[in-house]
């Protein structure tokens, strides 16, 4: 089975091909251009480079958000667009669940942290819990969510993470912005994610999606629609000015 | 069906309307899905970006399903693959851009990005058979009002526009004044229809030194103060009055100069397209000078002079002609010019 990976939610564009195991393909930049674009040409260099027609592409799996709203609209409409015309179903994979996975099999909390403005973060915290095999010695993981992705402040996230009082590893893009912070206020042992796995890859995307097509956890192209966390400017505002007069 | 005939897929999302449609050789509409999100803007007073953007989304792989579904058409029977690329509201558009390249990219079609002005304009040639260039148009909605001379089929040149505000801008302008609520331009059409067109005097500006262009800001600003001069004397504010007077003063500034640019210009044929189009009394007025002055008059179907994807896929069918593709890089421009491309 193959799938082809698509996360355009924050500054990194990234696109990969994994067919069961092996990751055949992944094109990943973080660079000032607009995801409009880098993405669909990243696309059709991977599946040039490797001679992959889109016809054998299975499923097509895209990071559903949190992000930037306009990155999250562009991966979901590149992907809604491939789904239309291959007939293809989606896997939404969640931003941060995605961004976890990169740090695969490891004993630590995983947080990944993405700024969300507003002094937030979008952040979740997870770790892998260690599954039996058919063989002995060989183990297999599972990521298991601790806390569920959501735009919180680093103040709470810090008090989340002591609480639960373990060893944690922090990727995303909010590492530049809240490291200070981190540095200055957190109790517990923590470390930062190395440069090729502390961003947004759309190979962890793919690969992750794997399990969720297992749990037949997908959904149609037409059905798919990015997860925000949050509500428009326009919508907040209109719900605190009903609360008000309330 | 036969072998030479084009068949476009065309996908608008500029702003508030989520659209696609099927047109073949550019005339002929075989299908016009269009997906208004109206009701939502409207608990806003007007077109709130992010939701518009987050309702394209939502809505846009149903709304061209629908498309290739009422022609009877599946993908590989198409040509090409239009999109309306700018202006408008950049999230808006971007939803339909990467949707459009992606379905392209994946049927092997090639992308033809489109104007949503000239797909304005090229609504005229849907039920217009006999309609072709030169000829004048005035394309007047909530975000434009262009005067334009299309000299050939994806020839255009901009002789005049608004200086402020669009014509239709203004009319949502003035409802909103006058109470009417959003959209105000059919209401303030209808509330006109009991007003008396002379009973204020709200001026008509001129730009010195270009004839062509024109300023609603200045009319609305004099509909804004008649509002409260009454209020201060006390005396009772006219609404309807108010509603009849400023369309007078708006179809005036439009069709003076659609009739001084006609002689101008030389040409024997006029169209008006835009939302603004679709109001009765600015198409009963230009119908009426028109016919004075000895020349044709074009003015689409109320429902392909609002947004539509319809026009898109006419003018895409003339770019395609034309030899005019886009690569996958295409991206949406929100203040996208009709002559610079």
């Amino acid at each position: 089975m193959k799938i082809l990976g698509i996360d355009s939610s924050s500054l990194v564009a990234s696109v990969a091909i994994v067919e069961d195991d092996i990751m055949i393909a992944e094109y990943t930049t973080n660079f000032k251009k607009t995801h409009s674009q880098t993405l669909l040409p990243m696309i059709d260099e991977i599946t040039k480079m490797t001679g992959i027609s889109l016809d054998e592409i299975d499923y097509i799996a895209v990071a559903g958000g949190p992000g930037s709203f306009t990155g999250l609209r562009i991966g979901s409409a590149t992907a809604k667009g491939l789904g239309l015309a291959l007939k293809k179903d989606l896997v939404h994979i969640p931003t941060l669940e995605a961004l976890a996975y990169t740090q695969f099999g490891t004993d630590k909390l995983v947080c990944p942290i993405m700024d969300a403005r507003r002094n937030q973060v979008y952040t979740g915290i997870y770790s892998f819990e260690k599954i039996k095999t058919n063989f002995e010695n060989e183990k297999d993981y599972k990521i298991k969510t601790i806390m569920d992705q959501s735009a919180i402040s680093i103040e709470d996230l810090c008090k989340e993470i002591d609480k639960l009082g373990r060893e944690t590893v922090f990727v995303g893009d909010g590492i530049p912005v809240f490291r200070d912070y981190i540095r200055e206020n957190l109790k517990s042992e923590f470390s930062f994610g190395p440069a090729h796995d502390n961003r947004q890859r759309a190979g962890a995307v793919a690969s992750l999606a794997f399990s969720y097509v297992r749990d037949q956890k997908t959904e149609s192209a037409a059905d798919h629609a990015p997860d925000y966390l949050r509500l428009s400017q326009a919508e907040r505002e209109k719900n605190e000015r009903q609360a008000n007069e309330a | 069906m036969t072998n030479s005939d084009v068949n476009i897929l065309a996908i608008e999302s500029s702003c508030d309307e989520t659209a696609a449609a099927l047109v073949r050789n550019g005339r002929e509409v075989l299908s016009n899905v269009i997906y208004s999100q109206i009701d939502l803007h409207t608990l806003y007073g007007g077109v709130v970006p992010e939701i518009a953007s987050r309702k394209h989304i939502e809505k846009i792989n149903q709304v061209i399903e629908k498309a290739l579904k009422d022609a009877d058409f599946s993908l590989e029977d198409v040509d090409a693959v239009a999109v309306t690329y700018g202006p408008g509201l950049v999230g808006a558009l971007l939803v339909g851009v990467a949707e459009a390249k992606a379905i392209a990219f994946a049927a092997k079609k090639p992308l033809v990005g489109v104007h949503h002005i000239e797909g304005h304009i090229c609504a005229n040639y849907i039920e217009n058979k006999e309609l072709e260039p030169p000829f004048l148009c005035l394309v007047a909605s909530g975000g434009h009002t262009h005067f334009v001379l299309i000299k050939d089929y994806c020839s255009y040149e901009v002789i005049g526009r608004t200086r402020d505000d669009a014509a239709g801008e203004a009319f949502d302008k003035v409802a909103r004044a006058i109470e009417l609520g959003y959209p105000g331009g059919p209401k303030l059409e209808k509330l006109a229809r009991e007003g008396n067109p002379k009973a204020i005097a709200f001026p008509r500006a001129n730009i010195d030194g270009a004839k062509y262009d024109c300023s609603f800001s200045g009319l609305k600003s004099a509909v804004l103060n008649h509002i409260n001069s009454c209020k201060m004397k006390g005396e009772e504010v006219n609404r309807a009055d108010i509603a009849a007077s400023f369309q007078d003063a708006v179809i005036d500034s439009l069709t003076s100069r659609a009739m001084m640019a006609v002689e101008e210009f030389g040409v024997n044929r006029f169209a008006i397209a835009g939302g603004v189009a679709s109001n009765g009394a600015i198409r009963e007025a230009f119908e009426k000078v028109c016919k004075e002055k000895g020349i044709e008059f074009y003015k689409p179907s109320p429902i392909f002079c609002t947004d539509n994807a319809a026009m898109i896929g006419v003018a895409g069918y003339y770019e395609y002609i034309k030899g005019t593709r886009h690569g996958w890089d295409l991206n949406a421009v929100p203040n996208l010019k009709l002559v610079s491309r």
